[in-house]
């Protein structure tokens, strides 16, 4: 799997190298397009801040007073017996539900565990591996008056469902 | 849904607090998740400003239209329904390949002017279509090549390499959207099975 390992260092240089050389060749204003691009990733930092001050403090009542652990303990039992840490368990189930309440969680998982250690990694690749279900058909679906969702919910978590295996599955082929 | 959960989390803490006698842990909690949720966010302005700069460029030299003319041929399979000249065709690619390069914010208006062309499509019935459907599931699985935010994190919590999980998240994402396209296409069939 050291190719996985090659291409995760790659791929970001090279985009960017790509996207200066297409730029000039184009005749793009580059600084100037950065500079104006810039300002909207501004915006959407700011704009994603409450949504995570909210779920932050949340989480970290549930954890602070020993519930988490708790939940992680009793359900510990089951998961490890298929191979799946019960402590991101949670964020699977809230991944679907909230973007930024999962980005909330994951980083909670980051201070706890360690970027490095196992399931940080795992919490990692999680995030990063289904997009927000219910978030997405609720927008899509009402900004445009859809009233009848048809099988839309159920293949969403379906293929959440299969995601979270899949990303255990080659987690710990990788890093296991 | 999420602001069950949300208040949910905090009443359970409160009482296991109560009862186990930890209320000052989650009086300090309170303010130093809050806290840390500014931190967080101050740690992502970086990122999202360089990467969005980036894709800035990227859109202007016009990288997003050959893109979305590389998947033509692949979405076109995926959107029978849709005439291959309908507006709808040209938002659908625009939306994924947005998708792709992380671009969530810009992903979603696409989506909706997507939606909005295949209602008319349907004949502005207020029910979803077979083509909606699959969209929403291709949307969904969250098929991505560079998880900004979550490198960004990882950075802060002092990853000795952030960006190591990249490969396990493509691979990871691949198979979730390659199982959404085929659940979806299986629904597909069972609902024609049943109404013709």
């Amino acid at each position: 799997m050291t190719w996985l390992q090659t291409l995760s260092v790659w791929m970001i240089p090279a985009v960017i190298a790509i996207v200066f050389v297409a730029g000039t060749l184009k005749r793009v204003p580059t600084y100037e397009a950065f500079v104006e691009g810039g300002k909207e990733g501004f915006q959407m930092a700011v704009s994603i801040m409450p949504y995570l001050v909210g779920m932050l403090v949340s989480i970290g009542v549930f954890r602070a007073s020993g519930a988490m652990d708790a939940l992680v303990n009793l359900i510990k039992p089951f998961f490890s017996a298929i191979g799946i840490p019960a402590e991101v368990v949670p964020l699977a189930l809230i991944r679907p539900l909230s973007g930024n309440g999962a980005l909330g969680m994951m980083s909670n998982i980051l201070a706890t565990y360690g970027p490095d250690s196992f399931i940080g990694r795992l919490a990692s690749t999680l995030q990063g591996t289904t997009d927000t279900t219910f978030y997405i058909i609720t927008v899509y679906f009402g900004a445009v008056g859809i009233k009848k969702i048809g099988d839309s919910l159920k293949i969403g978590l379906l293929a959440d469902l299969v995601g979270f295996i899949c990303c255990i599955v080659i987690v710990t082929l990788v890093f296991g | 849904m999420v602001n069950y959960i949300w208040v949910l989390m905090f009443i359970i803490g409160f009482v296991y607090a109560a009862l186990t006698g930890k209320m000052e842990a989650v009086n300090q909690a309170i303010f130093k998740s809050a806290e840390e949720g500014v931190t967080l966010c101050l740690g992502l302005v970086f990122i999202l400003i360089f990467w969005l700069g980036m894709m800035k460029i990227a859109e202007e030299a016009g990288l997003l239209r050959v893109l979305s003319r590389w998947f033509k041929p692949l979405l076109k399979r995926l959107f029978p329904d849709v005439p291959e000249n309908h507006p709808a065709m040209g938002y659908i690619l625009s939306n994924t390949v947005a998708n792709v390069f992380g671009l969530g914010n810009a992903a979603t208006p696409l989506g909706i002017k997507a939606m909005e062309q295949l209602k008319k499509l349907n004949g502005n019935r207020p029910v979803a279509s077979r083509s909606m459907i699959t969209l929403l599931a291709l949307n969904t699985s969250g098929f991505t090549l560079i998880p900004t935010t979550v490198i960004a994190i990882r950075m802060k919590y002092g990853a000795a390499s952030p960006t190591d999980i990249v490969g396990v998240t493509i691979l990871s994402t691949a198979c979730t959207t390659i199982a959404a396209l085929i659940i979806d296409r299986l629904f597909y069939y069972r609902r024609k099975r049943k109404g013709g």
